[in-house]
C-alpha cells in the first residue's frame, strides 16, 4: 500500500494570554492508501488539531507532514487550498451541506470548485449521488433530508473529484446508532474496495472497529496503537 | 459559483427586497438627481446654445446671460465696421412682467431678436412662424407655459409691462431655469416690454466670415469698441451654467442630492449584503476548508453583489423613466438620455461592488479551521 499521509515529530502550539498551550507535541504518523484509521482519545487530547494539520487546514509549529508525496509542511499559507482540492474530501460532524442549494448542487458545487462544469458535471454529481444510494435525492433540498441522507450526501461530496484522502470529523456524532453503523460502512468501502486513505476522528466506541488501526491521542500525544491485522 | 451566489441571494426573500429597495432609492435619487443637473446645467445656458452666432459682445464684466447690462447701439455700427465680420444684430435679454387676464402678474424673461436673421430666436416653433414677431405686439411663449401664464391659444392679448402683447405662436420644451418663463419677441418690440432706452441694447451678437479666424476678429472688435467684452459662444455659454450652477450653489445642491442618494445606497447594499453573508459564514468556511481559493469566494460574493446591481438598476430605471415622464409636464428639466443611463449602470455597479468589499475582506479573512469546531 502506498503512502498517503506521513506524519513527522509534528508539534501544535497555540498562544494563550501571555503563554502557550501545546496540542500536539511529537506525533508520528502513516496513513496508507486502502487503509481506515481512526483517531481516539477524549475532548482536547488534539486529535482534531491533528486532522486539521493532515488536512492542510492548520499549519504545524514544527515538523514534517507528506501529503501524497508532496511535503507540505514548507508550502505557503496560499498554496494550501490547492493540496486539499486535489488531494482530500472532507465530512463534517454537522454535515456542512449548503441549505440554498439541492443535494446534486451540493455535489456539484464542489465539482465546481475543482474546475468541473457543465453537463460532466451534472453527470458525475449523479454518479456519485447513485454510489451513496441517493440518485432519486438528486434535486431534493437538504433541508428534506434525514441525518443519515444528509450525511451520504456529505460524503458523495467528499469524493468529488476523486480525492486520494478521505478525513471525517465525528461523522456519526449527529446520527442514530443504525444510521451511525451505515455511514462508517460506507466509509470502510471506499477505503478497501475503492482505495482511499480514510481517517476518522470519534468519540464514538461504536464505531472504532471499523478502523483498520485505532490510535489513541492523549495529551497531544499518541498513546497507543490497535490494529486488527 | 454563480447558483451559488444567486440562491444565497434569492433565499431570503425579505432580505432580498430590503436590498433591492436600497438600490433603487440610490438609482432613482441618482438618475433624477444628474438627470435635473443636466438639464438644468443645459437650460441656464439654452439662448446661447441656440443662438447661432460667433461671438457675443457684452458690457464689460458681464457675469451671466440674465445680467446683461445695456450699452448705446453706436457700438453696433463700430463692430460692423470691423473687418472679418458677417453681421451684427442687437439682442436683449431681461426681466419684465406679464399681466394676465384674471389680473394676476408673473415674472418674465424678454428676449428680443431680429425675426428675419432670428439668431437668438426661439426653436421647437410648434404653432405660428417666427416672422409673425414682426408685427407690433407680437410675441411667442412655451407650450410648457401655458398654464402659468394663462395662455390657451393664438391671438390672445395680454399686457407685458403696460404695453399689449399678442400670442402668434407656441414653443415647446424651451424651459426655464427660473420661475420666468421667456417671450420672444422682436428687438423692436422689446424696447417697450424692458425697461431700457430706446437706443440701447444688451448684446450685440456677431456672426464672422466664413473662414475668419474667431480670435483675430475677437482682438479686431476689442481693439475698435471701447468697454466691452467679447465672448465666444462656448464661453458664454460655460461662464452663465458655472455661474448658475456653481455660484449660486443651486448645482451644488442637486449633485449633493445625487451623492447622498449614492451614499444610502451604498451603506444600505453593504450592510444586507454583509448580513447575507454572515448569515452564509459557516458555508464559506466549508467552502474554503474543502480547498476553494479566496478567489472563488471572493466572485461568489461579488456576483452576488452583481445580480443585485443589475436587478435593482433594472427597476430603478423603470421608476426613473415613470419620474421624467410625468415630470417634464410639470416643467421640471430632467435630462435622461442613453449616456446617463450607461452612466448610472457604471455607477450601481461599482456601488454594489464596492458594498460587497466589506463581506470579501470579513471572509477572505476566515480561518477554515472553523468547519472543525461543531
Amino acid at each position: 500500500m502506498n503512502t498517503a499521509i506521513l506524519v513527522r515529530d509534528v508539534t501544535k502550539t497555540y498562544a494563550e494570554g501571555a503563554g502557550s498551550v501545546s496540542a500536539l507535541r511529537g506525533v508520528d504518523l502513516e496513513v496508507r492508501r486502502g487503509e481506515m484509521v481512526m483517531l481516539v482519545g477524549p475532548s482536547g487530547s488534539g486529535k482534531t488539531t491533528l486532522l486539521s494539520i493532515m488536512g492542510c487546514i492548520l499549519s504545524a509549529t514544527a515538523g514534517t507532514v507528506v501529503i501524497d508525496g508532496e511535503q507540505v509542511s514548507r508550502l505557503p499559507e496560499s498554496e494550501l487550498p490547492r493540496v486539499r482540492r486535489d488531494h482530500m474530501g472532507f465530512v463534517f460532524q454537522g454535515f456542512n451541506l449548503f441549505p440554498t442549494l439541492s443535494a446534486a448542487e451540493n455535489v456539484g458545487l464542489m465539482l465546481d470548485v475543482k474546475g468541473i462544469r457543465g453537463p460532466q458535471a451534472r453527470k458525475q454529481s449523479y454518479e456519485l449521488l447513485d454510489s451513496v444510494g441517493l440518485a432519486d435525492k438528486f434535486d431534493t433540498s437538504p433541508a428534506n433530508l434525514s441525518g443519515g441522507q444528509k450525511q451520504r450526501v456529505a460524503i458523495a461530496r467528499a469524493l468529488a473529484g476523486d480525492p486520494g484522502i478521505i478525513l471525517a470529523d465525528e461523522p456519526t456524532a449527529a446520527l442514530d446508532s443504525h444510521t451511525g453503523r451505515s455511514v462508517m460502512e460506507m466509509l470502510k468501502s471506499l477505503a478497501h474496495e475503492r482505495g482511499r486513505a480514510v481517517v476518522v476522528v470519534t468519540h464514538d466506541p461504536r464505531v472504532v472497529e471499523f478502523g483498520d488501526r485505532a490510535i489513541r491521542i492523549e495529551d497531544g500525544l499518541i498513546a497507543s496503537q490497535e490494529s486488527k491485522k | 459559483m454563480f447558483t451559488l451566489a444567486k440562491r444565497n441571494l434569492f433565499h431570503d426573500k425579505l432580505r432580498l427586497a430590503v436590498t433591492l429597495t436600497g438600490i433603487v432609492f440610490a438609482v432613482v435619487l441618482i438618475v433624477i438627481e444628474l438627470g435635473l443637473f443636466v438639464g438644468f446645467t443645459r437650460t441656464t445656458s439654452a439662448l446661447i446654445d441656440h443662438s447661432h452666432v460667433d461671438l457675443w459682445v457684452t458690457s464689460s464684466h458681464v457675469p451671466y446671460l440674465e445680467l446683461g447690462v445695456p450699452m448705446n447701439e453706436r457700438k453696433l455700427y463700430q463692430v460692423e465696421a470691423v473687418p472679418g465680420i458677417a453681421g451684427v444684430e442687437k439682442y436683449i435679454v431681461r426681466y419684465s412682467r406679464w399681466n394676465r387676464l384674471d389680473g394676476g402678474q408673473d415674472q418674465i424673461q424678454v428676449v428680443g431678436f431680429d425675426p428675419d436673421r432670428n439668431w437668438g430666436g426661439p426653436w421647437n416653433v410648434v404653432e405660428g412662424d417666427v416672422r409673425d414677431l414682426k408685427i407690433p405686439d407680437g410675441v411667442m411663449v412655451d407650450d410648457v407655459y401655458k398654464k402659468k401664464l394663462g395662455v390657451s391659444r393664438i391671438g390672445e392679448v395680454f399686457e407685458i409691462n403696460g404695453h399689449r402683447a399678442r400670442v402668434v405662436g407656441f414653443t415647446h420644451d424651451i424651459r426655464s431655469f427660473t420661475t420666468s418663463p421667456c417671450v420672444f419677441t422682436s428687438f423692436r418690440n422689446a424696447l417697450d416690454y424692458v425697461p431700457i432706452e430706446g437706443n440701447q441694447t444688451t448684446y450685440l451678437l456677431v456672426k464672422a466670415e466664413a473662414g475668419a479666424d474667431l480670435e483675430t476678429v475677437r482682438q479686431n472688435i476689442l481693439e475698435r469698441v471701447e468697454g466691452v467684452d467679447v465672448l465666444t459662444s462656448a464661453e458664454f455659454s460655460h461662464l452663465t451654467q458655472r455661474y448658475w450652477t456653481f455660484t449660486t450653489g443651486a448645482g451644488i445642491a442637486i449633485l449633493l442630492g445625487a451623492i447622498l442618494g449614492l451614499l444610502v445606497g451604498f451603506v444600505v447594499v453593504a450592510q444586507t449584503i454583509y448580513a447575507t453573508t454572515m448569515d452564509h459564514l459557516k458555508e464559506f468556511g466549508t467552502l474554503k476548508a474543502m480547498g476553494a481559493p479566496n478567489r472563488y469566494v471572493r466572485e461568489v460574493i461579488l456576483v452576488q453583489a452583481i445580480i443585485a446591481a443589475v436587478l435593482g438598476y433594472a427597476l430603478g430605471m423603470l421608476i426613473s423613466g415613470f419620474v421624467v415622464h410625468f415630470g417634464q409636464p410639470a416643467g421640471a428639466p430632467i435630462v435622461m438620455n442613453w449616456w446617463m443611463a450607461t452612466a448610472a449602470l457604471v455607477i450601481t455597479l461599482t456601488m454594489c461592488a464596492g458594498a460587497s468589499l466589506i463581506s470579501i475582506n470579513k471572509v477572505t479573512r476566515l480561518d477554515p479551521a472553523t468547519v472543525f469546531k461543531g
